[in-house]
């Protein structure tokens, strides 16, 4: 069985820190993490490598530092890391994104296609299941469980609004991991002294099968309108009471406000 | 000279922090609070290879070095300085002088069950009346046939309980004084080896520090650890690299009771403002930062000599010596700038503060440390 999971490097937005003056991200020394939808499925593959010692590739697009996500899943106990890095592979959207990484797909062999749900530095949820429409494979996405029979076919559990529904599907196909899905397990020591002396493979526009016009900059159709930080909220008022009072409450306050 | 992390100790460092913060962290109280021995949090360290980070691969060890397993120590420490006395005392008293002074067989044999955390090691050198005097041993050993039968007993032992293999220390030349000691491997089983009395201890409460006894004990000759009669040496430079996890230990007690302290002075308010908004207050912890950083220093130089076979014996009695009185210096502060809050079991400094004394006295203490500097200054 060959897994292959993408991966993305961000900033750990719970380090983040707002400058109070110009209301800007202070991202100078905010260190840089697995995305956690991704790190859930990254602790998915490896489970499955655990039970039935599937091969797992990790991939990921992105600057040089990038790497070192990389390294990190090594740690963890990934066979293979290849890192998408390009000048031409610069200013994506997640469209263009989803193209490059597609792109590299088409030249690895796989049975299940594993991302996270999103990333936490944008929130688009997009990637995967575009990546899942170029290479024309079935998806499941919000991904809470998976099961695997030993041979072709996945039952996957996934999370709707009101609930969940649970899925069968067979490989090739990709999924979409929720981080609360599976606790990622720590690096080992072992893991880690090792990590810095496996290979990473520098992958280009050249080793991937993809129309350079739909990458990059020029392959990204979205355009930021406005980039603003909301204004601080007054901190509201706690009433603690019971269920028909608090009801009670409200209304009188909505009504002060005339919102009804 | 480059101060700066390597990629791999920077990625060591990430992964330890968080085990100390999610699964070490959480039990500190309770495990000092109940006197119990964290069996589950050694089992975790175990499968993570936490409990042979300096051992080779080729004996089952991570195949890292002293640099990484003081961090190590340091940080586990910092959340709960039983554990990392538990990681201390197995590693550095046990496999390393398996390791550096064992044979081929010995290596083979107890360093894999070792280094994967399978077994547990301890170290058997002090006596009721042979502490700082090591030399004045009451143990001894005397040959039978293919075996060396030991009779004594042993005091203060870390892991003793939950040990699976000891290195211990007898007498197999009473005439010869020093040069007659011996170190033996023992195992928990061997027939007349049994585990006394626990001790009700001040601090690292939940590591289980006993009493070994050895009644007609039998070891087999091939469990003779180095030399005959060589074995008062390989104590003391056993105890060496001890001092580094030991150094390491005070410095993560030191760095923990600091985190505590500026959490606790930012939202402490007393006379309409955080106490941190003192210059008093922001004082104290700028010194006793300083001092914090100096020992790290002392121990990664001292770690750093290690791994590259320079001598590192001065190097290490300084990282002890300054570590364990920073440690001491540092949580009796934390305390006073928690006020009564920090003398209640509520608040963490407190049982660090009881934690620290003991890195003063065990693995030499202090006034052994400046013993061994003076002696390097003044040959």
């Amino acid at each position: 069985m060959k897994i292959v999971v993408c991966i993305k490097q961000v900033p750990d937005t719970t380090e983040i820190k707002i400058n109070p003056t110009t209301g800007t991200l202070i991202r100078d020394g905010v260190p840089s993490i697995i995305n956690p939808d991704d790190k859930a499925g990254l602790e998915l593959a490896l489970s499955l490598k655990d039970k039935f010692n599937a091969h797992i590739t990790v991939i990921t697009m992105g600057p040089a530092q990038a790497e070192d996500v990389l390294r990190e899943a090594y740690a963890m106990g990934v066979d293979r890391a290849i890192l998408l890095t390009d000048r031409k592979f610069a200013g994506a959207d997640t469209l263009a994104t989803s193209h490059a990484l597609a792109g590299a797909l088409r030249k690895l062999e796989f049975d299940l296609l594993i991302t996270g749900r999103q990333a936490i530095d944008g929130d688009t949820a997009q990637v995967g299941p575009q990546i899942a429409e170029h290479l024309d494979l079935p998806q499941v996405s919000y991904l809470e469980h998976l099961d695997f029979d030993g041979k072709n076919t996945f039952t996957v559990k996934r999370r709707v609004e009101d609930g969940y529904e649970i899925l069968q599907v067979d490989g090739p196909c990709v999924v979409t991991v929720l981080s609360g899905a599976y606790k990622p397990r720590y690096m080992t020591v072992s893991g880690i002294v090792g990590a810095y002396e496996k290979e990473v493979e520098f992958w280009g526009f050249e080793q991937i099968d993809v129309v350079e016009s739909k990458l990059g900059l020029k392959g990204s159709p979205t355009r930021v309108h406005k980039a603003f930080s909301r204004g601080v909220k007054a901190p509201g008022e706690l009433y603690e009471v019971d269920t028909n009072e608090a009801a009670g409450i409200i209304i009188s306050k909505l009504k002060e406000k005339f919102i009804i | 000279m480059d101060f700066s992390l390597s990629k791999t100790e920077t990625l060591f460092l990430q992964m330890i922090r968080e085990f100390a913060d999610k699964e070490v962290k959480p039990l500190a109280a309770e495990v000092d609070e109940e006197e119990r021995f964290p069996v589950e949090t050694v089992e975790k360290m175990a499968k993570l290879g936490i409990m042979g980070i300096p051992v080779p691969v080729e004996y089952g060890g991570a195949g890292g070095n002293n640099v990484l397993y003081s961090m190590a120590v340091e940080e586990l420490s910092a959340a709960c300085a039983t554990t990392g006395v538990i990681v201390s005392a197995h590693t550095s008293l046990c496999a390393a002088p398996i390791l550096e002074f064992g044979n081929k067989e010995q290596k083979a044999k107890y360093l894999p069950k070792l280094a994967s955390g399978e077994w547990l090691g301890a170290f058997g050198l002090t006596e009721p009346n042979a502490g700082t005097d090591a030399s004045s041993q009451q143990t001894i050993a005397v040959e039978d046939g293919d075996n060396y039968i030991l009779n004594g007993s042993k005091i203060f032992i870390t892991n003793a309980e939950y040990g699976h293999v000891y290195i211990i220390f007898a007498m197999t030349d009473k005439s010869k004084g020093v040069k007659g000691i011996s170190a033996f491997i023992v195992e928990k089983d061997f027939p007349g080896f049994s585990v006394g009395k626990k001790e009700k201890k001040m601090g690292i409460r939940g590591s289980a520090t006993c009493e070994l006894i050895m009644e007609n004990c039998v070891v087999p000759k091939a469990n003779l650890l180095g030399k005959i009669n060589e074995g008062f040496s390989i104590a003391m430079k056993t105890l060496d690299g001890g001092r580094i996890g030991i150094a390491a230990q005070a410095l993560g007690i030191a760095q923990g009771a600091i985190n505590e302290t500026v959490k606790y002075v930012k939202e402490r308010k007393q006379f309409g403002k955080p106490i941190s908004a003192f210059q008093n207050t922001q004082f104290q912890l700028a010194d006793l930062q300083t001092r914090v950083v100096a020992s790290r220093l002392l121990v990664r130089q001292a770690a750093f000599k290690k791994d590259k076979g320079q001598n590192y014996s001065t190097e290490a009695a300084m990282a002890k010596l300054y570590a364990a009185e920073t440690a001491m210096e540092v949580t009796n502060k934390a305390i006073q700038m928690h006020g009564g809050y920090g003398y209640t079991r509520e608040y963490p400094v407190e049982r660090m503060f009881r934690d620290a004394k003991i890195t003063e006295i065990y693995e030499g203490t202090s006034e052994v440390q400046r013993m061994v500097i003076s002696a390097a200054l003044l040959k």
